[in-house]
Formats: C-alpha cells, sequence, structure tokens
C-alpha cells in the first residue's frame, strides 16, 4: 500500500522533520516498500489475542511521595541553546 | 612480554591481582593501541585517555588497599549511548554532537564503584537505529576482519573495539539484535540479557520496551563476569526487575550432559546463507558431543517478528525522539518560528534512517491506523510470546543462526531499508518476548566470523552463558583474532 | 432561556495533587514563587535516558477522587503516552492515561439553593504538569521563556459529562468540586494561581435537536470567569446560528479585560496524540485491600455533612452550609461542640461564624490558621451561657484571644469582667442611671415603656458591660413602676 505524498507531508509535519525534494522521493518509495512488508500482519488470525505492551509481566512499580534534591540549575540549563538568565530560550511561538 | 592487549578480563583480573601489571600499564597499553588502529577502525567517537588513566591510578591505589572491585583496573568502553557525566554522549547522532550529560546511566555508576576504566565512547548506528554501523554521523565503522565490511551494528563500534582488542570489553546496547548481530560479525561473545535485567536508567531510548544492555566480551567467561556487576533491581526503572543476581560466573561448570536443546525450523529457512548454517549445524554437533540432547522444534510466529519489530519499535522511537527540539540541549537552528525552528534542527540533525523511522512510527500510530499496524503489532508479539513459552517447555535453550550471512560489504544495502532490515531476523524475536540471548563465536565462513545464538528463558543467563562457556571452551573458536589485529600486534 | 437552542456545556478541570514531589521524579512539587529551573532533574527536565516512576501518593490522591466522585475504578489501569510539541513539555510527549483511567462514570451532586444537581463525570486520570511559557520581548525579539520547575508535577483531569446547563450551574458545579477536591486534601483549589484550571466546551442544541460545532474557552481563572464566559458564548453562539450563521469549531480564551472570549491563537499546526501504552511503566493493578483502605480514610463530603448539621446539631441550613464551606471550620465547629454540650450548637455555629469570621476576615487568615483553640471556644461561650459573664464582655474576650492567644478564665480575671450580680451594687448603679436620665424616665412613664430597653444599655455601659442585663432590667422596671 504506498503512501500519498500528502500523506507523507502530513507525517512530515507531525514528527516536525522538514524533507527537501529529493529526499521526500526517497522517503516515499522507502516507507511504502517497509509499510507493504509490516502490512503482512494483517494476516496472521490475532482474533482474542491479548496485546502484549510490556516486555516483562510486573505491575505497580511505585515509589514513595519522598523528595529528593533537584539538580542545581546550572546543570539544568548547560546544554541550553539559547538562555536568559535562568530561563531557556526559544524563538516566539507564533508567527 | 605478554601483549597486554590480549588479555580477557580473567586474565587481566589474575595478573592484576597478583601484581604482575598495572592497570595503568594496562590501560596506557589499549591507548596506544587505540591510536594505531583507529584511522582504519573508527570503533570510538571519542576516547577519554586522561579520564582513562586517572580510573586507572585510582585502581591501582584501591588494589593495593585490597578494596578493588572485580573489574577493578580493566579499560573497557562503552557505547556512546550511555550517558556518561562530563563527558559529551552523541548517540552516533549530529543533533547530540555537543550534548555533554549532567548524570551517569545505572550502568555506568555500578561499573564505577567496581573500579572499571573507561576508555572511550563508542560508534553506534545514530540512535541505536541500524545493523551496518553506517548510520553514524560520526563515519562507518570498518570491520576488523575486513576493512571493507561492516561491523554490524547498533553497537558495531563496541564490538569492533573488543574483536580489534581496542578494548578488554564494551557494553552495547540491544534492541532487535544491536549487541549479538555485531558480535556475531566480529567474532565476539555479545549478551543480551532478559529484558529488564540490567537498569536502562540513563541509556538514551530508543524503544524502550526492548532496549537492553549487556556485554560484549571476547569470552563467555567475562560476560558473565561483566553481567553480575551491570545487572540487578534499580529505583530508577521501573522495569528494572526485583530478582537476586545470581553468581553467573559459578553456572560456567562446561557440564551440559542432559541438556534440551531447541532446533527451531524456521531459523533454518531460505534466507540463511548456505555457508552460515553448515557453521551453526557443526555447532549444534559440538553441543550434541558435549551430551545436550537436540530437539527439533517450531516457532511458527517468528516470521512475524520482524514486521511486529518495524511496526512497534519506530513508534516508539517517535515519541523517544520527540525531545530533540532544540530547546533543552543538543543541535538548535533558528527559523522564522518555533515550529519552523524544530523542523530544521531535525532535518539537518537526525540521518536518513532516523527520519525513515521517526516517519514510520508516526504513521503506524496516527489516527486511522492504530488499530491495523500498532494494536496488531502488538497482539502478533503476544504470539511470539507463547511461541518461545511453548517452545521452553520442552527444552532447555534454543540455538540458531545469529546472522544469516556473515558481514556484507559496506554500502551494500544502505539504500535498501528492508534488506537491511532482514539482518536482524534471527534476533528480533528475542526482544519481542524480553527473554535473553547470547552470541557465541562458532567459526569463520569463507574467513568471516560467524556467530551462533543461544536462547534462554527469562532471567535464565546462568544456562546459555553455560551452554556457550562449555561450547567455547571445547572449540577454542573465540581464540581466532582477525589477521589485522596479529600484524598490528607483532 | 436562549431563544431555540439549548447550551450543552462539558468541563474538564485540571487539578494538581497535594503530593510532597513531583509525579515521576523527586524533585518538590512546590514550585511556586521560586526561582525558574530550581526544581528540575534529569526526569522531569526531559534529559536522554531519564526514566519516570510513579508517586504511589499521587495514585492513592486520584483513587481517593475517583471514589468520591462515585466512579467505577479499574482493576488495572495503566499510562499512555500523549505525543505532541511544546517547548514547555519537555519530553515531546506528556504521560498521561488514555484509555484505562483510573476513574470513569462518576457524578458529583451539588446543590443550587433548594435544587440538588447530579453532573455526570466521564472520567478521572492521572497525568503530569507542563513547564510555564511565558511570552515576551527580549531586547526587541519577541520570545518564549521556558521554565521547568512545573514541568512533572502531579495533575488529575476530571472531565465531565457534557449536559444541558446553564451558566450558573456550572459555575455552582466547579465550586462544589473544588469544595470536594479541597476536603478531600487532594488540591488547593487556587484557581487564580492556576493549580486548579477549567476548561469549558460550549455548544447549542438547536430547536430539532440538531448538535452544532463545539467551541472551548481556556483560561478561565476564576468562577466568575467561568460564568461570564459562558454566557458570553450561548449569546455569541446563539446570535450567529439565528442570523444563519455557522459557529466555527475553535479554541478561545476568556479576555478579562474585555469581558468576552476571543479566538486562541493556535498552539500547533497538527494535532493527533498517537497515544499509545508507555513502555517505561508497567501497569497498575488496584487492589480492593487498597481501595477499601483509602475509603476508610474518606473523609464526610461537604453536602452530607452540611445535611448532618442540620439534621444532628439543629443548626439553620445557612449556618450548615457556611460552616461545611471549608473542611477546617467544619471540623472546628465540630471539636467546639464537642467540647462543651451544655452549650447548645446554635450558639457555636452563631459565634463562629459571626464573630469568630469576622475576626478570621480582619486578619485575612485562612479557616485551618484559628489561633483560638476550639475548647478555649467551648470555655467561652459557657462563661457566657451560665451568665458569668455578658455577652457584650464576651465579644471583647473573644477579640483578646484571638490575638493574644490566652484562655477566656483568664481575659475574665484580669479584666475583671465577671458580671455583676450583687444587688447592693446594681442598686446604685440603677440609681445613678435612672438619675442621670430624667427624660426616659418621664417617657417610661408616659407609656413607652420600649426606652427601658436604652435604659439597660445605660447601665450596661456605665458597669463596663459586667452588670447581668437581666437583673438590671428588673430592678429598674421595679423602681419605675
Ligand atoms: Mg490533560
Ligand atoms: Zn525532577
Amino acid at each position: 500500500m504506498p503512501i500519498s505524498r500528502h500523506e507523507l507531508e502530513h507525517l512530515c509535519r507531525l514528527a516536525h522533520i522538514a524533507l527537501d525534494e529529493s529526499e521526500m522521493v526517497d522517503m516515499l518509495g522507502q516507507i511504502s516498500t517497509v509499510v507493504d512488508h509490516v502490512s503482512r500482519l494483517q494476516s496472521v488470525d490475532t482474533e482474542g489475542i491479548e496485546p502484549t505492551a510490556y516486555a516483562v509481566p510486573i505491575d505497580s512499580v511505585v515509589r514513595d511521595d519522598d523528595t529528593e534534591l533537584s539538580w542545581p540549575t546550572e546543570a539544568v540549563l548547560t546544554n541550553a541553546p539559547r538562555r536568559y538568565g535562568d530561563f531557556f530560550e526559544v524563538q516566539s511561538i507564533f508567527e | 612480554m605478554i601483549d597486554l592487549t590480549s588479555l580477557t578480563l580473567s586474565g587481566a583480573r589474575g595478573l592484576l591481582d597478583r601484581r604482575e601489571i598495572s592497570s595503568v600499564e594496562l590501560t596506557q597499553a589499549h591507548l596506544d593501541r587505540i591510536d594505531r588502529l583507529e584511522p582504519q577502525l573508527n570503533a570510538y567517537i571519542r576516547v577519554t585517555g586522561d579520564i582513562a588513566l586517572a580510573q586507572a591510578v585510582r585502581a591501582d591505589e584501591a588494589m593495593r588497599r585490597g578494596e578493588a572491585g572485580e573489574l577493578a583496573g580493566i579499560p573497557m568502553a562503552l557505547k556512546d549511548i550511555l550517558s556518561t557525566v562530563g563527558v559529551p554522549t552523541t548517540c552516533g547522532s549530529r543533533i547530540l554532537e555537543n550534548y555533554v550529560p549532567q548524570y551517569n546511566a545505572t550502568v555506568v555508576d555500578r561499573l564505577a564503584a567496581s573500579g572499571a576504566v573507561v576508555l572511550g565512547k563508542t560508534n553506534m548506528d545514530e540512535f541505536a537505529m541500524g545493523s551496518s554501523n553506517e548510520n553514524s554521523a560520526f563515519g562507518p565503522v570498518h570491520n576488523p576482519w575486513c576493512l571493507e565490511r561492516v561491523p554490524g551494528g547498533s553497537s558495531g563500534g563496541s564490538a569492533t573495539a573488543v574483536a580489534s582488542s581496542e578494548a578488554v570489553y564494551a557494553l552495547g546496547t540491544d534492541t532487535g539484535g544491536s549487541i549479538r548481530q555485531p558480535a556475531a560479525l566480529t567474532g565476539t561473545v555479545g549478551l543480551k540479557p532478559t529484558y529488564g535485567r540490567v537498569s536502562r536508567y540513563g541509556l538514551v531510548a530508543f524503544a524502550s520496551s526492548l532496549d537492553q544492555i549487556g556485554p560484549i566480551t571476547r569470552t563467555v567467561a567475562d560476560a558473565a563476569a561483566v553481567l553480575g556487576v551491570i545487572a540487578g533491581p534499580d529505583p530508577r526503572d521501573s522495569t528494572a526487575l526485583n530478582a537476586p543476581v545470581p553468581d553467573y560466573s559459578a553456572a560456567l561448570t562446561g557440564d551440559i550432559r542432559g541438556l534440551r536443546v531447541g532446533i527451531p525450523r524456521e531459523y533454518f529457512g531460505d534466507g540463511l546463507d548456505s555457508e552460515v548454517r553448515v557453521v551453526v549445524e557443526r555447532a549444534i554437533e559440538v553441543l550434541q558431543s558435549l551430551g545436550a540432547r537436540a530437539v527439533p522444534i517450531s516457532l511458527p510466529s517468528s516470521e512475524h517478528a520482524l514486521s511486529t519489530y518495524y511496526v512497534i519499535s519506530p513508534a516508539e522511537a517517535m515519541a523517544n525522539l520527540a525531545r530533540y527540539d532544540g530547546v533543552r540541549y543538543g543541535l538548535s537552528l533558528p527559523g522564522d518560528d518555533i515550529w519552523s525552528m524544530y523542523a530544521l534542527t531535525r532535518e539537518a540533525g537526525f540521518g536518513a534512517e532516523v527520519k525513515r523511522r521517526i516517519i514510520l512510527g508516526t504513521y503506524v500510530l496516527s489516527a486511522g491506523y492504530y488499530d491495523a499496524y500498532y494494536r496488531k503489532a502488538q497482539q502478533v508479539r503476544t504470539l511470539v510470546r507463547r511461541d518461545f513459552d511453548a517452545a521452553f517447555g520442552e527444552v532447555d535453550v534454543i540455538v540458531g543462526p545469529t546472522t544469516p550471512t556473515p558481514a556484507f560489504p559496506i554500502g551494500a544495502k544502505v539504500d535498501d531499508p528492508l534488506q537491511m532490515y532482514l539482518n536482524d531476523v534471527y534476533t528480533v524475536p528475542i526482544n519481542m518476548a524480553g527473554i535473553t540471548a547470547v552470541s557465541v563465536p562458532a567459526g569463520l565462513a569463507s574467513g568471516l566470523p560467524v556467530g551462533v545464538q543461544i536462547i534462554g528463558r527469562a532471567l535464565d543467563e546462568e544456562t546459555i552463558l553455560r551452554v556457550g562457556d562449555a561450547f567455547e571452551r571445547e572449540t577454542g573458536h573465540n581464540l581466532l583474532r582477525p589477521p589485522m589485529t596479529a600484524e598490528v600486534s607483532a | 432561556m436562549n431563544g431555540p437552542y439549548v447550551p450543552v456545556v462539558g468541563l474538564e478541570v485540571h487539578a494538581q495533587l497535594l503530593t510532597a514531589s513531583k509525579m515521576f521524579c523527586g524533585c518538590s512539587s512546590r514550585y511556586s514563587g521560586a526561582p525558574p529551573d530550581t526544581h528540575c532533574c534529569a526526569v522531569c527536565a526531559g534529559m536522554p535516558g531519564a526514566l519516570p516512576v510513579v508517586n504511589a501518593r499521587a495514585v492513592e490522591l486520584g483513587l481517593l477522587t475517583a471514589l468520591a466522585l462515585h466512579c467505577t475504578v479499574p482493576r488495572a489501569s495503566k499510562f499512555d503516552r500523549k505525543n505532541y510539541s511544546y517547548p514547555d513539555l519537555p519530553k515531546g510527549y506528556q504521560i498521561s492515561q488514555y484509555d484505562d483511567p483510573i476513574g470513569r462514570g462518576g457524578f458529583l451532586d451539588y446543590r443550587i439553593g433548594d435544587r440538588v444537581i447530579r453532573w455526570g463525570i466521564t472520567r478521572v486520570h492521572l497525568e503530569e504538569d507542563t513547564g510555564k511559557t511565558t511570552h515576551t520581548d527580549v531586547d526587541g525579539r519577541e520570545v518564549s521563556l521556558v521554565d521547568y520547575n512545573r514541568s512533572g508535577v502531579p495533575l488529575m483531569e476530571i472531565v465531565t459529562d457534557p449536559e444541558m446547563r446553564m451558566p450558573e450551574e456550572a459555575r455552582e458545579f466547579v465550586s462544589a468540586l473544588r469544595q470536594v477536591l479541597m476536603y478531600l486534601g487532594v488540591n488547593d483549589g487556587d484557581l487564580q494561581a492556576g493549580s486548579m484550571r477549567v476548561d469549558v466546551n460550549i455548544s447549542l442544541t438547536g430547536p430539532n435537536g440538531e448538535r452544532n460545532p463545539k467551541v472551548e474557552v481556556k483560561n478561565l481563572n476564576s468562577l466568575r470567569a467561568l460564568e461570564r464566559s459562558l454566557a458570553y458564548e450561548i449569546e455569541r453562539q446563539g446570535r450567529l446560528l439565528a442570523g444563519g450563521e455557522t459557529v466555527e469549531q475553535e479554541t478561545r480564551g476568556w479576555s478579562e479585560k474585555e469581558e468576552k472570549t476571543v479566538p486562541q491563537r493556535t498552539k500547533e499546526y497538527a494535532h493527533d496524540y498517537r497515544y499509545f501504552p508507555e513502555p517505561d511503566l508497567p501497569p497498575l493493578v488496584i487492589r480492593q485491600a487498597d481501595l477499601d483502605r483509602l475509603t476508610g480514610t474518606m473523609p464526610e463530603m461537604p453536602m452530607t455533612r452540611s445535611g448532618r448539621f442540620v439534621s444532628q446539631y439543629g443548626l439553620t441550613p445557612f449556618h450548615a452550609q457556611v460552616l461545611t464551606r471549608e473542611r477546617p471550620l467544619a471540623d472546628y465547629f465540630e471539636r467546639a461542640a464537642a467540647a462543651d454540650r451544655s452549650v447548645p450548637p446554635r450558639i457555636y455555629a452563631n459565634w463562629i461564624t459571626g464573630d469568630l469570621m469576622r475576626l478570621l476576615g480582619e486578619e485575612q487568615r485562612a479557616a485551618e490558621e484559628i489561633p483560638i483553640p476550639p475548647e478555649n471556644l467551648a470555655e467561652l461561650l459557657s462563661l457566657i451561657e451560665t451568665g458569668e459573664i455578658s455577652g457584650s464582655a464576651g465579644k471583647q474576650v473573644l477579640d483578646e484571644m484571638f490575638t493574644s492567644g490566652q484562655a477566656a478564665h483568664a481575659i475574665v480575671e484580669r479584666r475583671q469582667l465577671r458580671q455583676v450580680a450583687d444587688s447592693a451594687a446594681l442598686d446604685t448603679l440603677t440609681d445613678e442611671v435612672l438619675a442621670a436620665n430624667p427624660g426616659m424616665v418621664d417617657q417610661y412613664r408616659k407609656g413607652k415603656t420600649n426606652v427601658i430597653q436604652a435604659l439597660v444599655g445605660q447601665a450596661m455601659k456605665s458597669s463596663q458591660g459586667r452588670a447581668n442585663p437581666q437583673v438590671v432590667r428588673d430592678l429598674l422596671e421595679r423602681k419605675l413602676n
């Protein structure tokens, strides 16, 4: 089942990935091939089969409501590409 | 004079404990070797020589005081996806090229507590997505057995460093085969522990329900020793199992008499290279000669495991990689507004394979497709698990090939994702089921290493290590070294 | 009503849970007023490789709420990833709950006057709060600044059924829900500060039952804003529909300044949350024993309690409602009333809702900060009831108890406020009062007997409130007649 150009553009928007024209063409072909392959799953009879979302059968792993020291502010911000004082700075959200 | 870089972990342990060598000497020898070999191999993204020597000095002091841990003073390498405080952790990606973590992964802390010496951070497929190590922003890794070939991936740097004696051992991560497949292709031992056996805290996530950290070594005994140090519960990882850690080294008795070895029909089908088949069949004969009993079994759903993998892992990856947006760390390219900043940053920061998987993951989860792909894949995942449950009702371990072919030439599959993905066809089912497997060198095919995969029940690393160790002692395949290694050390 | 259109209203309430630490890490969740990025760690700042671990207390508080709202609590629940991008969301997804929330299908009963209304609760789920983004100007550049202190604070989302409701009913629902959450101790109820946040969905149903597109209104940080914005939207949408236009499905914000809703600038240009189970968190199995234990700790809910105050203590419905508005006040009343049962409960209610609440108001103190132990109030009221001190002296004593924290009898002794019932002293006092007010004496004798009240007042005044008013009255009457 090939993916349409329009569909791919929508996926790129959702994933925040900008592709140039040649990448777009390559991606269309490659994604379609892989989707085609994984579509074989549709032929497997899974009637009444519970989905497995977790690799190990454990549950209810929780911690007590105890506080721990937070990081020094400098450690939080040290990798920030842009900062303003102790805030992370980003370009305006609005156009 | 012994070649210090030829030592195994247990060999080095003995010499260090008897003060015949020092950790500083051992570490320096490995750093020298890295200097000589790296131009050809590119196994490391970053070598941390100063840190390693400082750790070696401390380890020597600790050993003098008699306070040293099991791994004290022995130089090793970390896949560059494990968070190291103060040392850049790139995940093989342009987007994290300058990211310096402010905390250590739990495994890194455990190694440090044991006195390990970290030589550096190894090369890898970007965000662990790949089976050839060609998807690294820092250039491909070359297989020490044949420099024109890939070492496998995504832990290709770790496997290569160990195979070429640029490190005594290394840690890798395995999401669909990323420890076992490169181990097989480089003639090393690669162990994927049971999901939850080793804490994932500080392992930069690719596919969270599948990722697991494990050792790459030159002997099974070494893998057992390393696992013993890194395994165990961790309050920072909710999926880490709360189970006691056995003495894995004590499990290596060499005795596998009466052991039932399952031979899965599906692992010997059309896709298997004929030379690899011969090597693996010979390995099974060796196990029988040691007293094990071969039992034909079937894992009928394994043919769908790969499809399942290429739905579930990209979906999880899509979410895990959403945080690389240029706001808090990593690459950040300004745009007209924040949305164009996101898109430009991610376009420039991610390589082609990572983008493919993010798009694929977005697709299989997007509105209207969830049931057809994601939910379906989870149901088939259940079937894959049931196959193993049923098989382990009859056998103690399952044995087959680790990969369908030996190492292939660099560039051969880069433009054909599907062909590339087929490399993991025998390893992926194990991750799907959350169980454990080890790849052990089984000999050569046309001069290239072949691995045999020993698969075990959840939390039964002891048995697969025992089988691997017995096999290794009997055959000595693990002693074969890449030809270039001999040249260099001569 | 609104012409042929009936408003259908659904509410989404986000409430921060009163835990010590955050939802998935050990950072303190008390971030209010802290400098930016001082309550952060690898987990809540979304550092690569960090993993979440569920706060057990947050789960308990969520379950407590689900139970209080009569929800069905499932045997197993789980967390999911809600995928969307925004700079205040450090992981690029929010850990939330999608198809297995901790509570489903409940309701809340609340009262408007004599009417009891039941509003259905669709679901209660747990999630993590985001950081905070501020839009501002830095050196002439329009930028957004992000602070992650709030990121990862435990949040509970309560979603109501969409029902035909008027603005007042929505306001009173939120008021009642707020009261319940505060009673449970799960949330501080601060709409202004945003620890409780309300979003509204509103659509109009037409004369033939047709549903029109719904509008979401956000940023409602007071009950008044909630009511006004709903009224505004009902009017606006009604006008559009009546004029043959259509209502656009959109998100709007409430502008306090302009007293109207305005279209919100869009947050994101593509929506599709791509929920899937959070692989980093094993599912939660909810055991009946845990639910039983929580039910055992659940306080009486305000409406029930108010009804009991009427039936058990004989209070007026008004007093009962005032006293139960806040749990600490209701607790205070009951502890005081229990301390001395010889004083009738309505007397406690009078004093607490009257003078004590006045004092609290003057000092801007909350009900949990009443500086008078309930036993001390009981002692004071008993002194008044037994006639040892007068009511007016009692007021003075209460004032002083409030500021000094001293016990009633100590203040009464020191200030010699005990009532004078000794007739010789009162005899002199009344004589003096009659002598000083010949005009009133005259009026009384001409038949205007109610001036006796003023004369009693004079006597009380000159005795500094210590005279027993009944004895004074008797004496005056005897002397005048
Ligand atoms: Mg929400
Ligand atoms: Zn934190």
